[in-house]
């Protein structure tokens, strides 16, 4: 049986330990609000391309002659994984959870014969797939949201980055994964295929309506295709800067999660450990009685 | 519709980069950079969607004198008769530009041009170097 003096030490450690964890779950707390913040800022870019896609896409025929981007490169040999985590740790199974969805993705295409690549967006990504895969990863983003949270040059790189080796014709497909935000409790780690790009189903043909619901009928300048070889790359950046937002938010809602629990255990193995401390300290408070007692009537 | 009847008219101008939506007021005239070239919209506009270049968007709000003008990567416009929204990348205002800044890094992409190797990367570095040249201009207009 421990000493008491261990009792109190032990006790004293878990404290500290719960003072960190309840204090790291209010900063992740605000950290989320401002991730929140941060997400909703972008709807309305995020939508507005969204639309024009829809309205561009509602007249194009595809054919060969059509952007790459969007009729892929007539192969699905060669594929490339964006994998976003987040840089650190103590989030729960937000970053374990993306990895073991890119380790099977990974593994279902080499099953098939597919070629993987791999690009890290986010610490904990690199760290966790160097193990299996080190020779797979071509290129990884660290620091990524930085003091002023996640900005849309750090989804900029990232979608440089895929880019230009799209056009370098290094691979066929690009798939992006990342843990989806939808509720402090619900993040899930979804894959999304960045490349070739499906269009939103054009529904709409007359594409778009005055504040009247009247169908407008759009012109296009300089024309449709050169428009829609603009937005192309520019949909990809978007959807990078999007994931990159909903990564950040999760992982500050993840982390509150997991800091919740954890400040939650240790008061109870304080409360497990004070009821054990305290019965050591009678047990020796009787036996000491007993000693005292026997003694005098040794006497 | 002619012509005077619709000048005084305000319609809804949004110009909105990724991270926020930067603008968003009634305007009685907007000037956009269009790739073929700078053209107007007031209310009433026929529908129309086209790409921008790097230049500056002149805002007419009602009830103010001077136009704002605000520096725009490049990006796209969706022009409806009621409605103007502008999609661009990176929206500052030209006022918040700094000249000496965009000097060192017309400088530094000069720099990295003589030292690009393939054609790709050439093309690249020219196209941030037009950005650049629009920006200075932009200052110095």
């Amino acid at each position: 049986m421990p000493s008491l003096k261990e009792y109190r030490n032990r006790i004293a450690s878990v404290k500290s330990t719960r003072k960190i964890t309840s204090a790291m779950k209010m900063v992740a707390a605000s950290k989320l609000k401002k991730a929140q913040g941060a997400a909703e800022a972008a709807q309305p870019y995020a939508r507005g391309m969204a639309e024009m896609m829809a309205r561009v896409a509602a007249g194009v025929t595809l054919g060969p002659s059509s952007p790459r981007l969007l009729i892929g490169t007539g192969s699905e040999q060669r594929h490339l994984l964006v994998v976003m985590t987040a840089d650190r740790g103590l989030c729960g199974g937000f970053n374990g959870n993306v990895v073991r969805l890119a380790r099977q993705t990974v593994r279902s295409l080499q099953a098939q014969g597919r070629e993987v690549k791999i690009i890290c967006a986010g610490r904990k990504a690199r760290d966790l797939l160097r193990r299996d895969f080190g020779s797979l990863i071509v290129r990884s983003f660290t620091d990524l949201s930085g003091k002023d949270g996640v900005g849309f040059t750090q989804a900029a790189q990232i979608s440089d980055e895929v880019l230009t080796r799209f056009e370098d014709g290094e691979f066929d497909v690009c798939t992006l994964v990342s843990n989806r935000f939808y509720g402090v409790l619900k993040q899930v780690p979804e894959a999304a295929r960045l490349i070739p790009f499906s269009l939103p189903a054009a529904n709409d043909p007359a594409s778009g309506k005055d504040s009247a619901g009247i169908p407008v009928v759009y012109d296009f300048e300089p024309d449709r295709e050169t428009i829609l070889a603009a937005l192309l790359p520019r949909n990809i950046s978007t959807q990078i800067y999007r994931a990159l937002l909903d990564s950040a938010a999760g992982e500050q809602a993840a982390r509150m999660t997991a800091m919740d629990n954890a400040t939650r255990n240790a008061g109870d193995m304080i409360n497990r450990l004070s009821i054990q401390y305290n019965r050591a300290r009678q047990a020796f408070i009787t036996r000491e009685l007993i000693e005292i007692i026997s003694g005098a009537e040794a006497v | 519709m002619a012509a005077n009847e619709t000048t005084h008219k305000t319609f809804s101008f949004d110009l909105i980069s990724p991270e926020r939506r930067v603008m968003s007021t009634p305007a009685r005239a907007v000037t956009v950079p269009g790739e073929a070239g700078e053209f107007g919209v007031l209310s009433g506009h026929m529908a129309l969607l086209s790409d921008l270049r790097p230049g500056v968007v002149f805002v007419e709000v009602e009830g103010e004198s001077a136009p704002r003008r605000i520096f725009i990567t490049g990006g796209f416009a969706d022009v409806t008769p009621d409605h103007c929204a502008i999609l661009a990348e990176e929206a500052i205002p030209v006022e918040m530009l700094d000249g000496a800044a965009i000097d060192a890094a017309l400088n530094d992409l000069a720099e990295d041009l003589t030292l690009a190797r393939d054609d790709a990367s050439r093309a690249r570095i020219v196209a941030r170097i037009e950005i650049e040249r629009a920006r200075l201009n932009a200052v110095q207009a």
